[in-house]
Order: structure tokens, then C-alpha cells, then sequence
């Protein structure tokens, strides 16, 4: 909570307004983890539905017939090693050092564009199967889960690719390590979120 | 051309879709386009394009947006207001061998939009605009956290609204009611563009607002003027912070489980279907975990209204104002824990319909408690009954009876007779009506003064009220009747003629409201005519006792001239109590956030992708998506979003208000 709201100095105590300019403090990065919190009820709900739906296979193939582990662990590599990465970036940032910024911010986008690849490949596989989206309550509930949360990877690699435009432009000023500082969060917080579906999804899914 | 070009181009969109063929339709549209050109006429003719776009639309000032998102609610509340009236009409006469009017494929389209549009394009935007509005000049701020980010939200929830609009003369709307349950809402029962039009204008505008709640809970945290500790805050703040945090914690609910619907229906998944495993029930229960917390998003703000013109027209100090925040606090986590009460019915055994039952019962407790401290604020307090205390003191008889319906809904054994029943539609109209209504129109005439300089004519706000409170216990106690007799909701014709007299009787109410409604919009017009002199140049027209009435009225772009430092709750009534001078000299440069064309541009190209989403207009989609991405990312290169207004400029104004004033003395 923002202290200067609640103490006042010495020379406020007996004065009504100030003479100077009062300078708020900066609540983007409040704003933006309150954003990130709605994202996560927006995951929140379809976990849910997951719980729900996700054993109701219609007759259909299950978790056990479809997941591939191998490749879900190659998968949960690349984002947790784009994550490390993405911190590389911003102890950069915060140093000052444009170029290594930009080199660890391309390096976390590789992953990241990885990540998407082998999992649109695992897409079309389980398509091509007849295990679409449509076959079943449960496989709807997947495709949209896993799929939201690509959904989500690939705005960040769009975001980072405009990022790393504006940080070659302007330099690390203040903004710019705001910003780069939003989308670690977001980044990070994608990683959580796959730490779920790892879990709950394919692990849970490969034992029934 | 060819039928696949065609197709190619248009979609589903045909002039079948235009409804050439139903009077009433025709005849509205004509009325509409003719305000329409007649409204852009009178802009053109007094050039006052260059004005509306720098001055108004584009503009990231907290108080002009308020005003907007108000001018927008009355506006939806004309159109939402005619589906009333017409189905009142239609079940006052729909009797035995009349059929009425309206044929179901009609009536169904107007109950689903009437509930649609009183909910999220005039009980939001009327919230949102007062929190707006008075929000930052209650905390001492010059504007909220993110200035660019309330314009294009409050554009979004304009998209939405101009959607719905935009399904009465295109196509149609749904037929499903207004939270569009499935399996009736899905593909196989609504195959056809209304549940898409409901789907996508509640999906933009869903944007707005959450954007809007993330905005102002910011704005709370982190921009109070120094001393404004938590527990000093004047109540609307609190209110509107438990407001917005309810906002931010369910509406990406909404967002989910209406983005599952959109997918059972353009991507043929199996969430809510009846076979391949779907589950319709998962629907009710997700759409209602937001929806209950979004009654108290409505109620809560008004609380804060009535506390504010309470303890103003009493001139006292609030009576228990921590007990007052606690109990919003309170309000706020257990609207979280009800949801199922509706829908006792779905069979989900004796023990969770207890627990639904009895967390539903708890929330009175804190309801209950505010009650007792307006009460007791009043009592042996000098009230002055100015038209916002009257729309209290009949907010507070009207929604204590609708707060004891709802406990007894809470009942689950009384809600498998009363379920769907117009008991329950009477019980949350006697809420919504009596507890958001009045409290908008409370807040409305209260805070008139401070967004214009001058006070509403009180005879007619006296009148408009008088109408409301009348035609609302006449319109919906028939309702309490009948659905005590088993009548259900929805119903276009009745067999039953001994019913017949209470639901003529519900259409006299009706009319009554259409009379408070016109005596309004009456208040309105005869107030600019004589707002000279109705004129306030005080700034504090009601003897307010909260910081937003030491500023003038209207406030200056920047509110303050110096930010005010706090000392204890009710700010400006220490400030006058302890002989506060305003400052006359010594003024400096202020920063401001500049005004931006982008939150119209993004909104309009995310309205224009809703519309092709709807109509299977497959190119324009894509081409709008990648529009919308594209814009933002634009956005986002511009760097220069804040200006410093000069002090010259600031001596100028503040000067002005010193001769106002010294005039005035």
C-alpha cells in the first residue's frame, strides 16, 4: 500500500492542499499484475471445465490414449528454460546494456515460437487422429485450455517482437524497462499457468 | 455475381435479415434514423464536429467520460424501457382468444433484450459513469491511473450497446432470455445470428469493463491525496472499490464461459451440449458465479450514494461509518458464495442447497446493518428533503421489502414453488429498481451541480421521483400476486382470464414509470433552460461535507488546483470547520494525461469484428483482427501521452473563480 497516503510529514499537519506538485505513485505495474489476476480467473474457468468435462470421452479416446509425454516434456522444457531467459533479459535491463537485452529477448522468443511449433504439431496429430476438439466434451475442454494458453504465448512473442523494436528505437529509459518489466510478468505468469495444465492435464491424463 | 461470391462477401448477412416486413420495426427504425440525421444535422450545422471529437470524444478526462457513460445509460434506458412497456402491453391483452400483439418469435427477442440492456448498457454505464465522475475528485486526484485506458473502455461498452441496437434492424436477437442458458442458446436449438449478437456485444463491451474495474482500483490504491488513509475514504470510494474489485474478479467469468458458448457454436465443441458428454448445467453455474457477485457490482455503488446523501441532507457525520465499510467488505466476499441459490432446482441435494440457503440469508446481516445507520444517521438529524434524500428515503422503504422477498426465495424448499415464478421477477425488480434505479437518480440529482455548475429543477425531479415510486410498487406488487399464484415468468398468452386484471393492472404501473422516466428527461431540458438561475457558484451547493465539493463546478480539467492534503473523513467539512482559505496565488504547471483518438478507433474496429464474427463474414473478421492488433501495436509506439498545463494558464482559471466568487460574497 502506498505509504505517503497514509503518513503525512511534519509540514502537512496543519495545512490543507500542497504547494508543490504531488507526483502519485506509478500504478502500472499494480494495473497489470490486477489484469494478470483476471487473466488467471479467465484459466481459472476452464480448469474448471476441465474438472468437469474432462473424463466425459463420449465413447471417444482418453487422455492415456493420446498424450505423448516425451514430447510434453520436451514442450515444458523449452518454456521454463524461455522463462530463465526472459530473466536474463531483464537483469540486462536493469544493468542498462541494450544489446544483451535485445540477444536474451530474441532467445526467449525462440522458445517461445518452439513451443508453439511442437505444439501445433501435437494439434494437427491429434486431429488428423479424428480426436479433434468436436469428438468430445473431453477433448473440447483440452484443445481450449492448452489452446488458450498458446493463444496467450503467441501475443507475448507478438508483444516481445514489438518490444525489442521500441527497445532498439529508445534505448532502456524508463518506460521501456516498464514495459519489458509488464511482459516478464505475463511471460512468467504463462509459465505458471503451464505448470498446471503439465500437471493436471497430460500427467493426470496419462495415468487414467 | 455469383451466389459464392456473394456469400464470399456477405456471409449469412441477406436482405432477408432486413426486417421489411414488421411494422413495429420499421416504424422504429424510421424514428431512429430520423433522430439520427437529425442529431448529425444539428452537429454539422453548428460545426460542432471539431468540438465533439477534441472535447469530448477523444477525451481521457475521468469527468467528461462519466458524463458520456450516463448519457449512453439514459439513452439504452429509452429503448430498454420500450421492451417493458411493450411487454406489459402484450400480457395485459394476451387472454384466452387474443393472441396480443407480439408473436412469441417477437416477444421472446424483447424480454431477452430488455433484460440485456437494463443490466449491461444502463445499470453498468450509470454505475460506471457516477464512479467515474466522482471517484478522483472524492480521492484528490487529477485524473485516474490509466486515462487512456477509461476512454477506450468506455468506447468498447458503446460498441456493445451499438450492437444490440444494431440486431433490432439487422437480423434479429436472441431468443433465450437474457443469460442465454444452453442447450436452448446452442447450435441446435438457436441456430440462427441471435445469440451471436448477444454473444459479441456482451463480449466488447465485457472488455470495457474490465478494463475499467482494473482502472479504478488502481486509481484507489494508488493515487489518494497524502492523508487519505483507507479508513478515511468517503463511502462511495469504498463502495466503489468493492465495486470494482467484484468487477475484476468476475467479469473474466463471463468473458470464459460466453468464449465456451462461442465455441460450442462456430467451432462445434461439446461444452454445453446435450450429447457427446457436454454439460449444459456447467453453463448455469459459471454465467452465475458471475452473475450474482454482478447484482452487488450494481447495488454496492448505490449504497455509497445514499451514504454520501444521507449524511449530507441530515448534516451529520455518517452514523457508523466503520461498521458501513466492514459491511461492504463483507458484502463483497459473500456475494461470492450464493450463486446457486439460482437454481435450487437443479437437484443438487438437500446439503448444498442449505449452505447456498443460508450464506444467502447471511448477506441481510450486512445489508441490514447499512440500513440501520442511514436510520440512524437521519434520526435527530436536520434532513433536508432535496430530490436526492427523497430518492432515499424511497430507496429505503421499497428495497428493505425486496431485501425480505429475496430471504424468503432464500428458502430452498420456497424456491422449488416460487422458481421462475413472477414472484421472482417482482422480487429482483423490487431490488434492482428500488435499489440501483433510485440510487443512480439519487446520485444523479446529487452530483448534477458539480458536473455542470448548475442544480436540476427540483419540482420535476420531484415529480419524475413520485412516478417511480408509485409505478413501481403498482407495476410489480400484481407480480408478487401472481406469482404467489404459480404464474411463470415469460409468457406470452394466458389461458386463465381471472388473471387478466392484475397484469392491466401491472401495465397502469408501467405507464406511471414512463411518466417518471419523461418527467426526467422534463428535469433536464427545463433545467439548462434555466441554468442561469439554477446556477451554483459555490461549487458546494448542498453544504457536502466530501472533497468533491471544494472544488468549482464543473471542476477544471486538472480538479484541484493543488492537490489537498486529508486530515480526517469528510475532508471538506474539516476544511470549512477549521476555516479553510483557497488558495489564490503560487500556482504552478500541472501535468496531464494528453487526449487520444485510439480507444474510438479500437473500439469501433472491435465493434466491426463483432458484427462480421456474427454474420460469418469470414474476411472482414480476419481483416479487423489483424486491424485491431495492428492499431494497437500502433498505439503503443506513441510515446508522448501527457502535457503540462501551463500555470499561466491554471492563474487564469482559478482567477476566474476567485472573481466568481468574490462576486457572489
Amino acid at each position: 500500500m502506498a505509504s505517503h497516503a497514509q503518513t503525512l510529514t511534519a509540514a502537512d499537519a496543519d495545512r490543507f492542499h500542497m504547494t508543490e506538485e504531488h507526483h502519485p505513485e506509478n500504478g502500472t505495474l499494480l494495473g497489470f499484475w490486477i489484469y494478470l489476476m483476471s487473466d488467471c480467473l479467465i484459466f481459472a474457468v476452464l480448469f474448471a471445465a476441465y474438472a468437469v468435462l474432462g473424463r466425459n470421452y463420449a465413447a471417444g479416446p482418453s487422455g492415456a490414449d493420446l498424450f505423448e509425454l516425451p514430447v510434453v516434456a520436451v514442450n515444458t522444457g523449452l518454456l521454463l528454460f524461455s522463462s530463465i531467459t526472459y530473466g536474463f533479459a531483464m537483469l540486462s535491463a536493469q544493468a542498462g546494456r541494450k544489446t544483451p537485452t535485445l540477444v536474451w529477448l530474441a532467445i526467449t522468443g525462440l522458445f517461445g515460437a518452439g513451443f508453439l511449433t511442437l505444439e501445433l504439431t501435437e494439434f494437427a496429430h491429434l486431429i488428423h487422429e479424428g480426436a479433434g476438439p468436436q469428438r468430445s466434451a473431453f477433448l473440447s475442454s483440452f484443445f481450449t485450455l492448452v489452446g488458450t494458453h498458446g493463444l496467450h504465448v503467441t501475443f507475448g512473442i507478438i508483444w516481445l517482437v514489438t518490444l525489442m523494436v521500441q527497445v532498439g528505437q529508445r534505448g532502456l529509459d524508463e518506460a521501456m524497462r516498464r514495459r519489458l518489466m509488464c511482459l516478464s510478468m505475463f511471460w512468467h505468469f504463462l509459465d505458471v499457468i503451464w505448470i498446471g495444465v503439465f500437471s493436471f492435464v497430460y500427467l493426470l491424463g496419462a495415468l487414467k | 455475381m455469383s451466389p459464392d461470391l456473394v456469400k464470399f462477401l456477405f456471409g449469412r448477412l441477406t436482405w432477408d435479415a432486413i426486417p421489411f416486413h414488421e411494422p413495429i420495426l420499421l416504424a422504429t427504425f424510421a424514428v431512429v434514423a430520423l433522430g439520427g440525421v437529425a442529431v448529425l444535422g444539428l452537429l454539422t450545422y453548428y460545426k460542432a464536429w471539431g468540438y465533439l471529437w477534441r472535447e469530448w470524444l477523444t477525451s481521457v478526462d475521468h469527468k467528461k467520460i462519466g458524463v458520456m457513460y450516463i448519457i449512453l445509460a439514459i439513452v439504452m434506458l429509452l429503448r430498454g424501457f420500450a421492451d417493458a412497456l411493450m411487454m406489459r402491453a402484450q400480457q395485459a391483452i394476451a387472454f384466452g382468444d387474443h393472441a396480443g400483439y407480439l408473436p412469441p418469435h417477437h416477444y421472446d427477442q424483447i424480454f431477452t433484450a430488455h433484460g440485456v440492456i437494463m443490466i449491461f448498457f444502463v445499470a453498468m454505464p450509470l454505475v460506471t459513469g457516477l464512479m467515474n465522475l466522482v471517484v478522483p475528485l472524492q480521492i484528490g486526484a487529477r485524473d485516474v491511473a490509466f486515462p487512456f485506458l477509461n476512454n477506450f473502455s468506455f468506447w468498447m461498452t458503446v460498441g456493445g450497446a451499438v450492437t444490440v441496437m444494431l440486431s433490432l434492424f439487422v437480423g434479429e436477437f436472441a431468443r433465450t432470455g437474457w443469460l442465454a442458458y444452453p442447450p436452448l442458446s446452442n447450435l441446435a436449438y438457436s441456430p440462427d445470428v441471435g445469440v451471436d449478437y448477444y454473444i459479441w456485444a456482451l463480449q466488447v463491451a465485457g472488455v470495457g469493463t474490465t478494463l475499467s474495474g482494473i482502472n479504478l482500483i488502481v486509481t484507489i490504491i494508488k493515487m489518494r491525496a497524502p492523508g487519505l488513509s483507507l479508513m478515511k475514504m468517503p463511502v462511495f470510494t469504498w463502495t466503489s472499490l468493492c465495486t470494482n474489485v467484484l468487477i475484476v474478479a468476475t467479469f473474466p467469468i463471463l468473458t470464459a464461459t460466453l468464449a465456451l458458448l462461442t465455441a460450442d457454436r462456430y467451432l462445434y465443441t461439446n461444452f454445453f451440449t446435450n450429447d457427446f458428454g457436454g454439460n449444459p448445467m456447467m453453463y448455469v453455474n459459471l454465467i452465475w458465479i458471475w452473475g450474482h457477485p454482478e447484482v452487488y457490482i450494481l447495488i454496492l455503488p448505490a449504497f455509497g450514494v445514499f451514504s454520501e446523501v444521507v449524511s449530507t441532507f441530515c448534516g451529520k457525520r455518517l452514523f457508523g461509518y466503520s461498521s458501513m465499510v466492514y459491511a461492504t467488505v463483507v458484502i463483497t466476499i459473500l456475494s461470492y458464495l450464493v450463486w446457486l441459490h439460482h437454481f435450487f432446482t437443479m437437484g443438487s441435494g438437500a446439503s448444498v442447497n442449505s449452505f447456498f440457503g443460508i450464506t444467502t440469508m447471511i448477506i441481510s446481516i450486512p445489508t441490514g446493518a447499512k440500513i440501520f445507520n442511514w436510520l440512524f444517521t437521519m434520526y435527530r438529524g436536520r434532513i433536508r428533503f432535496e430530490t436526492p434524500m427523497l430518492w432515499t428515503v424511497g430507496f429505503m422503504v421499497t428495497f428493505v421489502i425486496g431485501g425480505m422477498t429475496g430471504v424468503l426465495l432464500a428458502v430452498p424448499p420456497a424456491d422449488f414453488v416460487l422458481h421462475n415464478s413472477l414472484f421472482l421477477i417482482a422480487h429482483f425488480h423490487n431490488v434492482i429498481i428500488g435499489g440501483v434505479v433510485f440510487g443512480m437518480f439519487a446520485g444523479i440529482n446529487y452530483w448534477f451541480p458539480k458536473a455542470f455548475g448548475f442544480k436540476l429543477n427540483s419540482f420535476w425531479g420531484k415529480v419524475s421521483f413520485w412516478c417511480w415510486l408509485v409505478g413501481f410498487w403498482v407495476a410489480f406488487a400484481p407480480l408478487y400476486v401472481l406469482g404467489l399464484m404459480g404464474v411463470t415468468r415469460r409468457l406470452n398468452h394466458f389461458e386463465d382470464p381471472s388473471l387478466q386484471i392484475w397484469f392491466v393492472i401491472a401495465a397502469i404501473g408501467a405507464v406511471i414509470i414512463l411518466f417518471g422516466i419523461l418527467a426526467f428527461l422534463v428535469q433536464i431540458i427545463v433545467s439548462i433552460r434555466d441554468r442561469e438561475a439554477l446556477r451554483d457558484v459555490t461549487g458546494d451547493p448542498w453544504g457536502g461535507r466530501t472533497l468533491e465539493w471544494a472544488t468549482s463546478s464543473p471542476p477544471p480539467a486538472y480538479n484541484f488546483a493543488f492537490t489537498p492534503v486529508i486530515h480526517q473523513i469528510d475532508a471538506w467539512w474539516d476544511m470549512k470547520q477549521r476555516g479553510y482559505e483557497r488558495p489564490t496565488s503560487g500556482f504552478i504547471p500541472i501535468h496531464m494525461p494528453a487526449n487520444t483518438g485510439a480507444g474510438v478507433v479500437l473500439a469501433g474496429i472491435s465493434t466491426v469484428l463483432g458484427f462480421a464474427m456474427i454474420w460469418h463474414i469470414w474476411w472482414l473478421a480476419a481483416l479487423s483482427f489483424v486491424a485491431l492488433i495492428a492499431s494497437t501495436i500502433v498505439h503503443t509506439f506513441n510515446f508522448k501521452r501527457d502535457y503540462y498545463i501551463p500555470a499561466e494558464e491554471v492563474v487564469r482559471v482559478e482567477d476566474e473563480r476567485t472573481q466568481a466568487l468574490r462576486s457572489l460574497a
